[in-house]
């Protein structure tokens, strides 16, 4: 029951984002709006990425090296290649390794 | 040219086709996840329908699995999609003329759906969004039956999944990169890096999110007060 109202509250608010738009903007859209429009994508991915690694244990053996090794990889395939397909499985795949067979 | 309706949907077939691999494999991670997370078929098959955002579902499912509020839940939903704001905006005009698919069109506009629509071509000028609509509808069918895949096949793979939770990381670090390197302008990145470690070193792991997503526009908006009044003196 409580799953199906965050996922319901998941599906509204996204909806809401998306349909909000093409209610209140016809023609203009406000300069504020379009600047944050601009700046606001980058800085959530940045935000994400640190939701992601919250829960490495950066203290205790092995001190986050996992997903250090890991992240820099994908990284680093991304410059390469420029192709996100293969830096997240590219990544996933070196993580998954890591954390079985290494540490 | 006039198209047919037949030879409309097979270009949007096409025109859709370099994120069917995308979707599928990120649609069989997220199955995974959700099933690892204790939760099975019916709801990646319900998140995959009605939600339809990618990194949302992925962050979805830590919130499920953590016992998050409503009030994280609404607030996290909104900063991580406040993004699509953005991206409807730029489609008003576009899908201005869309009539009985416009509903659906703009429910399924993802990352990727306006990653391939945006530039506004479109093989047929009569039947635009006609065109639209598929690409779209074979969008969320790849992403749909990637979510199924995985939460069936979780179960039965011959190897160990630990670890595949990492594809969720690896999809933020990737974008993150991405638009690093597609920038000139790094400090909104930054800002939002910076900003949510800090938070996370004061807050704690379960209360850092929401202090985060505030301090984010809270700086953002004053380096715009102070950007547009460099320019005013200039």
């Amino acid at each position: 029951m409580r799953v199906s109202i965050l996922i319901a509250i998941m599906a509204v608010v996204t909806m809401l984002l998306r349909f909000l738009p093409f209610i209140v903007f016809r023609k203009t859209v406000p300069p504020f709006i379009s600047y944050l429009g601009q700046v606001l994508p980058s800085a959530i991915i940045g935000m994400l990425v640190i939701f992601c690694l919250k829960d490495v244990a950066w203290t205790s053996a092995p001190f986050g090296a996992p997903e250090l090794i890991a992240a820099a990889c994908v990284v680093g395939l991304q410059i390469w290649r420029r192709n996100s397909l293969i830096s997240i499985l590219g990544g996933t795949v070196i993580y998954m390794l890591l954390i079985q067979l290494v540490f | 040219m006039e198209l047919s309706k037949q030879q409309i949907v097979k270009k949007a077939f096409i025109t859709s086709l370099p994120v069917m691999a995308g979707y599928i494999i990120l649609g069989i991670g997220f199955g995974i996840l959700l099933r690892d997370a204790g939760y099975g078929v019916i709801w990646a098959l319900s998140m995959s329908v009605f939600i339809f955002a990618g990194s949302m579902q992925y962050v979805g499912v830590s919130l499920i699995a953590g016992g998050a509020s409503i009030l994280t839940t609404i607030l996290t939903t909104l900063m991580v999609n406040a993004r699509h704001l953005f991206y409807s905006i730029s489609m008003v005009e576009k899908y201005k003329d869309a009539g009985k698919f416009k509903p659906y069109m703009i429910f399924a506009l993802t990352d990727e759906t306006y990653s391939l629509l945006c530039d506004g071509k479109t093989p047929d000028e009569e039947h635009a969004n006609f065109y639209r609509f598929w690409v779209s509808l074979f969008n969320q069918t790849y992403w749909v039956l990637g979510s199924v895949l995985g939460s069936l096949l979780g179960a039965i793979l011959p190897f160990s999944t630990a670890g595949i939770e990492f594809s969720m990381t690896a999809l933020f670090i990737a974008s993150f990169t991405e638009q690093w390197l597609s920038t000139k302008d790094h400090i909104p990145a930054l800002t939002g890096l910076i900003s949510t470690a800090i938070c996370l070193v004061i807050f704690g792991t379960d209360r850092f999110l929401i202090p985060a997503m505030l301090i984010i526009t809270l700086i953002l908006s004053l380096l715009r007060n102070r950007k547009s009044r460099k320019e005013a003196k200039e």
